[in-house]
């Protein structure tokens, strides 16, 4: 399920984490693991397939290669089309959906990483729940008891993804300062 | 520049209570019949934004303008006497006058405006009945259940025919069932009544029943309304 | 339950009372401070008899006129009152002269002062010291020798002295007396049961509203115990302890109270020497409860609270929850409530009419039917009021809030007027009381003021005391328009025979004032006609022989002139006397017509007519007739003979009844304050949907006029029954005293203006926005 979510962000995550500068693949994987991987570690097979998928739609570039060769091997950077990619990326909220979560931190951690406002990130999402919940509450509305009961469970499932964000939120300074150390 | 078409707006407000800023730059907007949603964490200002809107307290500084005046610099009276005919209130709860019956509870602020006793129960009795709490006009607010008690501060806040209705925390004391059908009933009710609700809450499925949402955080807020 | 269970929850209760943060230790202050100003209340009521009776023995002590002796001994001292008043205030003169070395000598003195000279009391030197003094001074000009010592005053602001006089000299027939000792020995006289009825009625009047008030003061900050005690219920205390624990609570406010009463009480004993009420003056060491009372007092009033407490509990089940209320629904019942004023009246009914002969009450009857008679108005509130405010309706939204809130919590609302009501009730009815028996007293004197303001009267004086030179010296006393000097001895035309007629010997002027005897030149003599004296008769027939006595007695004796009643003489009508009094009437005389009379001593009577426009002419007269002669007397005429006996009393009564009502006040206050608190969340909700300031002050006035007027209606009613009956057991014809109603409830009223003003600031600051934040 995990590596799932991940597969779908993994890339922009990357492409956030060259913001900072230029980096070797290795370092990459490894920056990764420690911020997002947890007891998941990125095999080096997938840092190579996305890095080489971003460098042909030109969000990277290499920037320079050590003796020995391989992917790992390679250094690389963002370019300007990267960074408006993970601008786009981050601006735009996620589908409410459950088990969520994973994606929100690993943007909220990079929106930190990269001086982005995290609090309006929030914001956003939490707007789209929102908007998800009128549309099922008035469903609910106008359906009958079992539209009731079913909009209830979607409804307590994106309530307490809100609340996750509303903590987050109110957590978000300390957040910062552990994620910049 | 405010938005276009809108009731009642607020602009920069600033609010503080001792030494801690309670609004520190808070927008808000609100349209005829628009139901828009006060959030925040608790402490935030979410409270004092509902009372500065009502005025109920005056702003250190901003602007509030209700239907084309200024609110924020009308002395008290004149406020108090908006709220009588303009305004209406639900709160959590300490609200019902426990030694009044709930339709003298209901009728109480059509009495605030001179209505006379008759008149003024006759027509808090056909809001009860909207509210499906008509059984319980003779009997005293200690001895309904905090269901229908609020169902109760609902007809009373709705009986004068406001145009805005302010509600802090409306279903804060009852259960998802209860506050769901008090939630129900109140914003049917003012959607009939084309009254606004200004609703305070910080639970997402209360909130769920806005047409918008604006965030209070540190007494901050902003109001996508607002062309900046 | 064992003792040490009992001990355990009293002692958390206590602990609860003393260290429950502020709010706890207000409270319990609060109740302390009620209970502490009851506490002091009873202990003056009960040192106030001990005090009187001390006053009397005082009085008993120097008593003069006890061991009277004719002759000269070797024991004795001659004296003479030479009493008089300076500005309204009675000064106690006595002139003495020790015959011996062994002359008794007063109390407060340890030896009489030297000759001319004279001993004070402390407030007489500052007195004659002082500016305001000056014109006394000169009426009282003797050396001061020392002062007067506590045990020879009645009271510590007497104003006293005595002067040695070494002229002074004993003829039996002026005021002079001769005594062997100082002191009465007399039986002290059975209280008069007029007087007896009036004390008990007294201490029942002023102790009931103070009862009452421990009562409300022991329930202060009731409801916030009763939620404590809850949350007690939620961590394990049953339903038992926690009535242990209440109690304990207000055992350890009424304990503080009885320090703090017992300190009241000593700090207010200081005062009370400074205060002089009914012309009694007393000294705060006298002021002293009877030990048995005190310990009385110290164990009721903790009990008292104890049980009250227990008492308000027994309508409340505590739950872990919170708390419920179930007396609510119990009807108040009308009977037992009638039963207790009817009882009272069945028991003083049988009395009425017993002080017309004299009769003695009985005293147990009587405090029994009073207080009956008042607990019904206590009894009977509660019930008046909630029959009352369920018939109301209407009326604005103010009034509405009101009656609604006394509808649902009558009992209360009674409870806090229920002292107002019964010391208006007391109050009623011994002002009626008092009243009736004054107005007896009060009579018109029939007196003269534009005739003369003053009369001086004295006997057997001679040199400048004598009559001519002593309207002269009193005609050229600043302040004296004019002088009438009236002589006065016996005559009789048969000297074996004890019929005696009066000769009055005086200048045609003077004469006037006492007979109609038209045109009156020196020398004529004239008889009354019309005069109550029927012996007139017997010496009025012109050329009779008759004797004319100056002594006392009226005898015969050496001194006894014989004289003839001129032909010329005419019959003239009697006149009513400045002072007001129907001439007895008897032979009239000009100094001419019989000189040798006018160096005789006679019985003196002066008027005297004063200018309006000298303030001091009536103390500068005095000084003149003072320094004449001390021995006569002076007296100021009046329209009426106005009793003052009760006056004072009466005004220390409305004193007194402000007092407990301002005490109840208090509780009053405190009451709505605390109310007003707890609803300090729905105030700031009626403040949101706009309520006017004003529609919740006058709600407030209404809920505390309303129980108020009833409570003022009630005791109206009981304070007229029971004045009615207190005045028909005196054997007074019955009538109410409308003045006194009026001010009763008049300060009634003014108290719950009072108690509304003061919780509307309160009032106005719980309805600021403020409230609906929520902490």
């Amino acid at each position: 399920m995990v590596c799932i979510v991940l597969g779908m962000s993994i890339g922009h995550t990357l492409l956030g984490l060259l913001e900072s500068g230029p980096r070797h693949g290795y370092d990459l994987k490894r920056a990764f693991d420690e911020r997002f991987g947890h007891d998941r570690p990125l095999h080096y097979g997938q840092v190579y397939s996305t890095m080489s998928r971003l460098l042909k739609n030109g969000l990277v570039e290499v920037d320079g290669m050590e003796a020995g060769g391989g992917p790992e091997r390679k250094r690389y950077a963002i370019t300007e089309a990267g960074v408006s990619d993970v601008d786009q990326w981050l601006a735009q909220p996620e589908k409410p959906e459950p088990y969520l979560q994973s994606t929100l931190y690993t943007k909220v951690v990079l929106a930190l990483l990269t001086d982005r406002s995290a609090a309006d990130l929030l914001d956003t999402q939490r707007a789209e729940h929102l908007r998800l919940m009128r549309i099922l509450t008035d469903r609910k509305r106008r359906g009958d008891l079992a539209d009731q009961l079913i909009c209830d469970h979607a409804l307590f499932h994106l309530e307490a993804d809100l609340r996750w964000l509303e903590l987050t939120a109110a957590r978000l300074t300390q957040l910062s300062t552990e994620v910049r150390a | 520049m405010t938005p276009a078409g809108s009731l009642l707006t607020a602009q920069d407000l600033h609010k503080t209570y001792g030494p801690t800023p309670a609004l520190d730059g808070a927008f808000f907007s609100i349209h005829p019949g628009e139901i828009v949603a006060v959030m925040g964490p608790s402490g935030s200002g979410k409270s004092t934004l509902l009372h500065c809107l009502a005025g109920i307290v005056r702003p250190d500084s901003g602007t509030i303008t209700y239907d084309g005046r200024e609110l924020s610099s009308m002395p008290d009276a004149e406020r108090s006497s908006l709220r009588r005919s303009d305004f209406g209130f639900v709160f959590q709860f300490g609200q019902l006058v426990p030694e009044l019956t709930c339709v003298e509870n209901v009728a109480l602020p059509l009495r605030l405006n001179g209505v006379k006793r008759k008149e003024a129960e006759r027509r808090a009795a056909e809001w009860m009945e909207r509210l499906e709490v008509d059984d319980l006009g003779s009997k005293r607010p200690g001895e309904v259940s905090g269901g229908q008690g609020q169902r109760v501060a609902v007809a009373r806040s709705l009986v004068t025919s406001p145009r805005v209705l302010f509600a802090d925390e409306p279903t804060g004391a009852l259960d998802s069932l209860n506050g769901e059908r008090v939630m129900e009933l109140f914003t049917q009710a003012a959607r009939s009544a084309n009254a606004a609700i200004v609703l305070v809450t910080h639970e997402a499925r209360v909130a769920a029943y806005s047409d918008r949402e604006i965030v209070v955080r540190d007494g901050k807020s902003r109001d996508l309304e607002f062309t900046v | 339950m064992s003792a040490a269970g009992w001990a355990r929850d009293l002692s958390i209760g206590a602990k609860f009372g003393v260290a429950g943060g502020r709010e706890g230790w207000m409270r319990t202050l609060l109740t302390a401070v009620g209970v502490g100003l009851g506490v002091a209340v009873l202990l003056f009521t009960t040192a106030v008899p001990g005090a009187l009776s001390a006053r009397e023995d005082r009085g008993q002590a120097r008593d003069d006129f006890s061991a009277l002796m004719a002759d000269k001994r070797g024991d004795t001292t001659l004296q003479a009152p030479a009493e008089t008043k300076y500005h309204g205030k009675d000064v106690r003169g006595r002139l003495v002269r020790g015959e011996s070395a062994r002359a008794p000598v007063p109390p407060g003195l340890s030896a009489l002062p030297p000759a001319g000279q004279m001993l004070v009391s402390p407030d007489l030197k500052k007195l004659l010291d002082s500016p305001e003094g000056k014109v006394l001074r000169e009426r009282i000009p003797y050396k001061y020798a020392g002062t007067i010592s506590d045990s020879g005053l009645l009271g510590p602001h007497e104003l006293a002295y005595y002067a040695s006089v070494p002229t002074l000299a004993y003829d039996g027939e002026s005021q002079v007396r001769r005594i062997s000792a100082y002191g009465a020995t007399r039986q002290q006289e059975p209280m008069d049961p007029v007087m007896a009825l009036l004390v008990v009625i007294i201490f029942i009047v002023l102790l009931m509203p103070v009862a009452v008030f421990i009562a409300a003061a022991v329930r202060f900050g009731g409801d916030r115990r009763d939620r404590r005690l809850a949350a007690l219920r939620l961590v394990g205390a049953d339903a038992q302890m926690t009535r242990r624990i209440a109690a304990g609570e207000a055992l350890a406010g009424s304990l503080v109270g009885l320090v703090l009463g017992a300190g009241f009480f000593l700090l207010g004993r200081q005062f009370i020497g400074d205060m002089t009420l009914a012309g009694i003056n007393l000294f705060p060491a006298d002021v002293d409860p009877s030990p048995a009372l005190a310990v009385l007092v110290a164990l009721a009033v903790p009990a008292a609270a104890v049980g009250v407490t227990l008492l308000s509990m027994r309508g409340v089940v505590i739950e872990p929850l919170g708390v419920v209320r179930t007396a609510v629904a119990r009807r108040r019942r009308l009977w037992w409530r009638l039963l207790l004023p009817a009882a009272g009246l069945a028991l003083l009914y049988p009395m009425i009419g017993q002080g017309r002969d004299n009769g003695r009450f009985n005293q147990v009857q009587v405090i029994s039917g009073t207080t009956l008679l008042l607990i019904g108005v206590v009894a009977l509130l509660p019930w008046g009021v909630e029959a009352f405010v369920n018939r109301l309706g209407g009326g604005t939204t103010a009034w509405q809030l009101a009656v609604r809130r006394l509808q649902l919590t009558s009992g209360t609302a009674a409870r806090t007027v229920n002292g107002i009501a019964v010391a208006v009730a007391g109050a009623i009815a011994l002002q009626m009381l008092f009243a009736g028996i004054d107005g007896d007293y009060t009579k018109p004197t029939g007196a003269d003021l534009t005739r003369a303001q003053l009369s001086v009267t004295g006997n057997g004086f001679s040199g400048a005391a004598q009559g001519a030179e002593m309207a002269e010296r009193l005609r050229a006393t600043h302040g004296v328009r004019s002088v009438a000097s009236l002589g006065g001895a016996t005559v009789t035309a048969d000297p074996d025979d004890s019929y005696l007629s009066t000769i009055t010997l005086a200048d045609c002027a003077s004469l006037r004032e006492i007979a109609s005897i038209g045109a009156c030149k020196d020398g004529d003599t004239f008889v009354t006609t019309g005069g109550w004296d029927q012996t007139v008769a017997s010496v009025s027939k012109p050329g009779q022989k008759l004797y004319v006595t100056t002594s006392a007695s009226g005898k015969v004796d050496d001194k006894t002139l014989v004289w003839k009643l001129p032909a010329d003489t005419r019959s003239v009508p009697v006149r009513k006397s400045p002072g007001g009094s129907e001439g007895g009437g008897g032979i009239l005389v000009t100094p001419r017509a019989l000189p040798q009379l006018t160096t005789a001593k006679l019985s003196r009577t002066l008027y005297l007519l004063l200018d309006p426009g000298v303030s001091d002419a009536a103390e500068l007269a005095r000084n003149t007739v003072s320094a004449a002669s001390p021995l006569y007397q002076v007296q100021e005429l009046t329209e009426t003979d106005e009793s003052t006996r009760f006056a004072s009393v009466r005004r220390g009564l409305y004193i007194g009844t402000a007092g407990v009502l301002l005490l109840i006040g208090v509780s009053l206050l405190v009451s709505q304050l605390e109310q007003l608190r707890e609803r300090k969340r729905l105030l700031a909700a009626l403040v949101a949907f706009g309520t006017r300031r004003s529609t919740m002050s006058w709600s407030v006035l209404w809920q505390m006029a309303i129980p108020v007027a009833l409570g003022l209606v009630l005791s109206t009613g009981v304070g007229v029954g029971l004045g009615a009956i207190l005045l028909g057991m005196v054997g007074h014809s019955v009538a109410v005293n409308w003045t006194a109603v009026a001010a009763m409830t008049g300060i009634g009223a003014g108290v719950v203006l009072l108690v509304t003003l003061l919780s509307l600031p309160p009032l106005w600051r719980l309805m600021r926005p403020d409230g609906l934040r929520t902490e």
